[in-house]
């Protein structure tokens, strides 16, 4: 080990160097992420707001103002509006899903049971592989010929018959058809962000004193009653937390859309992140990519807001 | 060597003055107590002397030398916190060599140094634990012998008998004493437990309220307390204080007794005691009670010796006296004792 | 009776995590199968396609590995995850170190802030990002997603480290200056040390969120050799209209089963980050 000398530092003096004193030290330990933060996320944010503002493509990149227009353009657009009512119920509702399976798997979790170490890592799978990878594995299932979902419903009986529950054709065409490639790219994307919602809720719930529990057991509460009194008040803020995770996740989610359908058939699927990226992308009309961008911006600040404030709330009980 | 001034220091934690004008000098080799209620600021001053907090005003002198803005490791001092704070990833050994190898002392000497330390608190043989394997004793002596083993000017201390439990303290506090002496550092300890301060203490700072109220020995601080807030904090139970026109008077329980337990009434001041409460407690007896409704305290209280065995029940009132000499008094209005009865 | 009744509970318990565990893992089985699967089987619609009707084969793996970019793509992959996790490293832990220690007030505030900054997705950033990539001469470069991929994992790994430090106590650093050090050499030699845990933590999320990212990839990126494993996999393993099934599924379960592990192992640490302290 070699310490510092003593009694000073080289020009450091009788007030030491620069490494004994706290807030220039502060600031310089500080300034590097800082810097790199404002340099490429404040900077770009500007930026996206600056092309969202002027008629940039990416073959005349050059900044002129013209206004809202974009912003009108893009409500008009009825495919704007479609990846819009999109957005949300491809959001809300599977996000509402994740929730409440998140706590069932939850409380299974927190039991005592063998091979937990398996079943944990067979569930957090679809978290920890790299997403794209994953729904390739979906993308391969929702086949329009092979999809082993229906093989087993014509094994069953369910598809290919005229008599059948599901039709008399062979196959679902899972992301061919609107309203199921709505509700494929929903169930992948549950499927996704369940296990982080679980750990969470992992985390709400064993952080909940057993004393408190065994108390109201004591008192002669039900079962039932104990859930309603104590654990869902109690883990009421981590919950929103998860959920909260999940929408801004889910929200800005492109690779779910991008690999099974992207946005297709004919724009049933399209979200704002995917319509972002045709338009702001491969169409190259930089402009009308950054206004449709920045519309995902509310609902992110709101997120926000109430991700503070459930932290908040926590750290004072 | 060994010597610390503090001159006219102050502290603010934003508007919270911690603080406040602080003047002190100890004597080289002296056992200086810094004694006071949490938050009296006496933790504050320690952490000034050692350099972890600077002060916003006044300095510091250690052996002659300004050290206000010197970083702590250029001050020669030595600090052990209430929690020890050993190196939980350093065994014992590498926590007492610690202060050396960061001076760039060759190992040889290092090692001599430390098995020294070690022998000197008896430590020798956890040298390979880690500070987790220890018990709380042991975690102390670690660090005095950390402190120690650099051989420092000054030796700070604050609060190390604290997460000591009750039997262990009393020996520990003997045992601090005994070396403080042996190895003649002068040793500043923080503490807010008076029994340690008068214990270890060659001299006693009093502190509330970031100020010094009163510096003195042991006998000094509690034969003439400088002020109520002293005689209220020192002692227990605490001064007894009878207001008497713009006057406080103030005495010791234990100079309180029935005039029928006093041999002669020459120089004594007797006042008739409502007895309220009475606790036994083996070799004392504590009583509580009223003279009168000039009580500045809620209660006064007497404290007799087990042995004087003398029949009191609670609801009676008896004649108590106090000596003329054991009598204090203090402005009512400041609390500070009247001058020249001060020693 | 009552011991019935805990069977019955305890086959519902195991009932039910079995249900998730397939959910979860059936598409890795998925790709398992189609790795090992001879394109004949694997395109029979009436084959049983849970099981192998004929003999497994390793063609798909063989074709993966030699007659593919996927070997490359795992390298730009690693190269990429490393560089970002020395960038996090050297920005985050000295950040978060001095925002947990020495600013009060200002110091969590400008903490929260920092972490908001995560919340502002890619999502929004790509296509000024890309114009920067254009601008500096990196697009089709792996230096654009190295010079990128910080802005996602430097917010988080500040935070998450924060809470790391936050746990060491104050007096530690405070006995290692009293007892040598400068201000700096109490956190560099006893602070770190001590909040390795924490660092590791770090390293492992940095260089698997790269690994995962997927839209700054795809949007820099489209120079097949240059792709990273996220992107190449699902671009390149497509002739024509036509996926290469196997190789494909064979490509996904190798990029993505080591990593699943690694990051499981870690995966409470990341959750604490994320509930900001609100789960103790």
């Amino acid at each position: 080990m070699s310490g510092p000398a003593h009694p000073a530092e080289p020009g450091g003096g009788d007030r030491g160097g620069i490494l004994d004193r706290e807030g220039a030290l502060a600031k310089l330990l500080i300034a590097p992420a800082v810097i790199y933060i404002a340099a490429m996320i404040g900077a770009p944010f500007v930026l996206a707001i600056l092309y969202s503002l002027s008629d940039a493509t990416t073959g005349d990149p050059g900044l002129r103002l013209v206004g809202v227009q974009n912003f009108q353009a893009a409500l008009s657009d009825p495919v704007f509006r479609l990846a819009l009512r999109n957005t949300f119920v491809f959001t809300l509702v599977s996000q509402s899903i994740v929730i409440v399976l998140s706590r069932v798997l939850a409380n299974a979790l927190l039991k005592p049971f063998r091979g937990k170490w398996l079943v944990r890592f067979l569930i957090m799978l679809p978290w920890t592989a790299p997403i794209s990878l994953g729904t390739i594995g979906w993308l391969w299932m929702f086949d329009s010929i092979f999809s082993p979902i229906d093989w087993v419903l014509r094994y069953l009986g369910m598809l290919g018959t005229a008599s059948a529950l599901f039709g008399a054709n062979t196959n679902m065409y899972w992301l061919g058809v609107p309203g199921l490639a709505m509700a494929s790219v929903i169930l992948v994307n549950v499927w996704r962000i369940l296990p982080l919602a679980t750990v969470i809720q992992l985390g709400g719930l064993s952080s909940i004193p057993k004393d408190l529990i065994e108390a109201a057991e004591v008192d002669g509460a039900t079962p039932w009653r104990r859930t309603l009194m104590i654990t869902i008040p109690l883990t009421l803020p981590i919950v929103s937390i998860a959920f909260l995770f999940g929408v801004v996740f889910t929200f800005t989610d492109l690779v779910v859309v991008y690999v099974l359908t992207r946005g297709g058939p004919v724009h049933m699927t399209q979200v704002l992140s995917s319509w972002t990226f045709f338009k702001g992308i491969e169409a190259g009309d930089l402009a009308q990519g950054a206004a449709i961008s920045l519309f995902m911006f509310p609902v992110l600040a709101v997120a926000a807001i109430f991700i503070l404030r459930m932290a908040r709330r926590t750290e004072v009980v | 060597m060994g010597r610390v001034e503090i001159r006219s220091v102050s502290k603010l934690f934003g508007e919270v003055r911690a603080v406040d004008h602080v003047d002190l000098a100890t004597d080289e080799g002296e056992f200086l107590v810094l004694l006071g209620p949490s938050g009296c600021g006496k933790t504050t001053l320690l952490r000034m002397i050692a350099g972890i907090e600077t002060p916003t005003s006044g300095d510091l002198v250690i052996d002659g030398r300004v050290v206000t803005d010197m970083p702590p490791r250029m001050r020669n001092i030595a600090m052990v916190f209430q929690s020890y704070a050993l190196y939980p990833h350093m065994t014992v050994y590498k926590n007492i060599a610690f202060p050396l190898r960061a001076r760039g002392i060759d190992e040889g000497t290092v090692r001599k140094k430390v098995e020294w330390a070690a022998g000197m608190f008896k430590i020798g043989r956890l040298l390979d634990r880690k500070p987790r394997e220890l018990s709380g004793g042991e975690r102390q002596r670690v660090a005095l012998a950390r402190a120690m083993v650099r051989e420092p000017s000054v030796f700070l201390l604050d609060e190390p008998l604290s997460n000591l439990d009750a039997l262990l303290r009393t020996s520990a506090r003997e045992e601090l004493r005994q070396f403080q002496r042996r190895v003649g550092v002068t040793t500043i300890y923080v503490t807010h437990d008076q029994v340690e301060a008068m214990g270890l203490g060659d001299r006693i700072a009093v502190m509330s309220q970031g100020k010094v109220r009163q510096i003195g020995t042991p006998l000094d601080i509690y034969q003439w307390p400088a002020d109520t807030f002293v005689a209220t904090f020192v002692g227990s139970p605490p001064m007894n204080l009878i207001e008497q026109e713009d006057v406080l008077l103030g005495f010791r329980p234990e100079t309180f007794r029935p005039s029928d337990a006093v041999e002669g009434s020459e120089g004594m001041v007797t006042f008739p005691f409502e007895v309220t409460y009475l606790e036994y407690l083996g070799a004392e007896r504590l009583v509580y009670g009223n003279v009168g409704e000039k009580s500045h305290a809620r209660h006064i209280v007497s404290r007799l010796p087990g042995s004087l065995t003398l029949p009191l029940e609670s609801g009676k009132t008896y004649p108590f006296a106090v000596a003329r000499r054991d009598l204090r008094r203090f402005h009512r209005k400041s609390g500070l004792a009247f001058s020249g009865e001060t020693a | 009776m009552a011991n019935l009744g805990k069977i019955a509970r305890r086959g519902g318990l195991y009932t039910l995590l079995g249900a998730f565990a397939f959910f979860s893992a059936f598409p890795f089985y998925w790709m398992v199968i189609a790795t090992f699967k001879r394109d004949h089987d694997l395109f029979s619609p009436l084959n049983n396609p849970f099981i192998f009707n004929e003999s497994p084969t390793l063609d798909h793996l063989r074709l993966l590995f030699f007659e593919t970019h996927f070997v490359g793509y795992l390298l730009n992959t690693l190269l990429v995850g490393l560089a970002v996790v020395i960038i996090t490293l050297v920005t985050a832990v000295p950040a978060a170190y001095a925002l947990a220690r020495w600013a009060r007030g200002w110091g969590e505030t400008l903490g929260i802030g920092i972490f908001l900054t995560y919340l502002v997705p890619p999502t929004i950033l790509f296509i000024p990002l890309s114009r920067f990539a254009s601008f500096f001469g990196l697009q089709e470069s792996l230096w654009s997603l190295i010079l990128v991929y910080p802005t996602f994992t430097i917010p988080f790994c500040t935070w998450l480290l924060m809470g790391f430090f936050k746990t060491i106590p104050k007096d530690i650093e405070e006995q290692a200056m009293i007892d040598g050090l400068s201000r700096f050499g109490a956190m560099s030699r006893v602070v770190l040390p001590l909040a390795i845990s924490g660092v590791l933590t770090v390293v492992v999320f940095a260089f698997t969120l790269s690994m995962h990212e997927f839209i700054y990839a795809l949007t820099f990126i489209s120079v097949s050799a240059k792709k990273t494993v996220s992107i190449g996999v699902p671009t390149e393993l497509v002739r024509g209209d036509v996926f290469q099934w196997g190789p494909l599924m064979a490509g996904a379960l190798i990029a993505s089963i080591p990593v699943a592990v690694v990051y499981t192992y870690f995966l409470d640490r990341f959750v604490a980050g994320f509930t900001m302290g609100a789960v103790k």
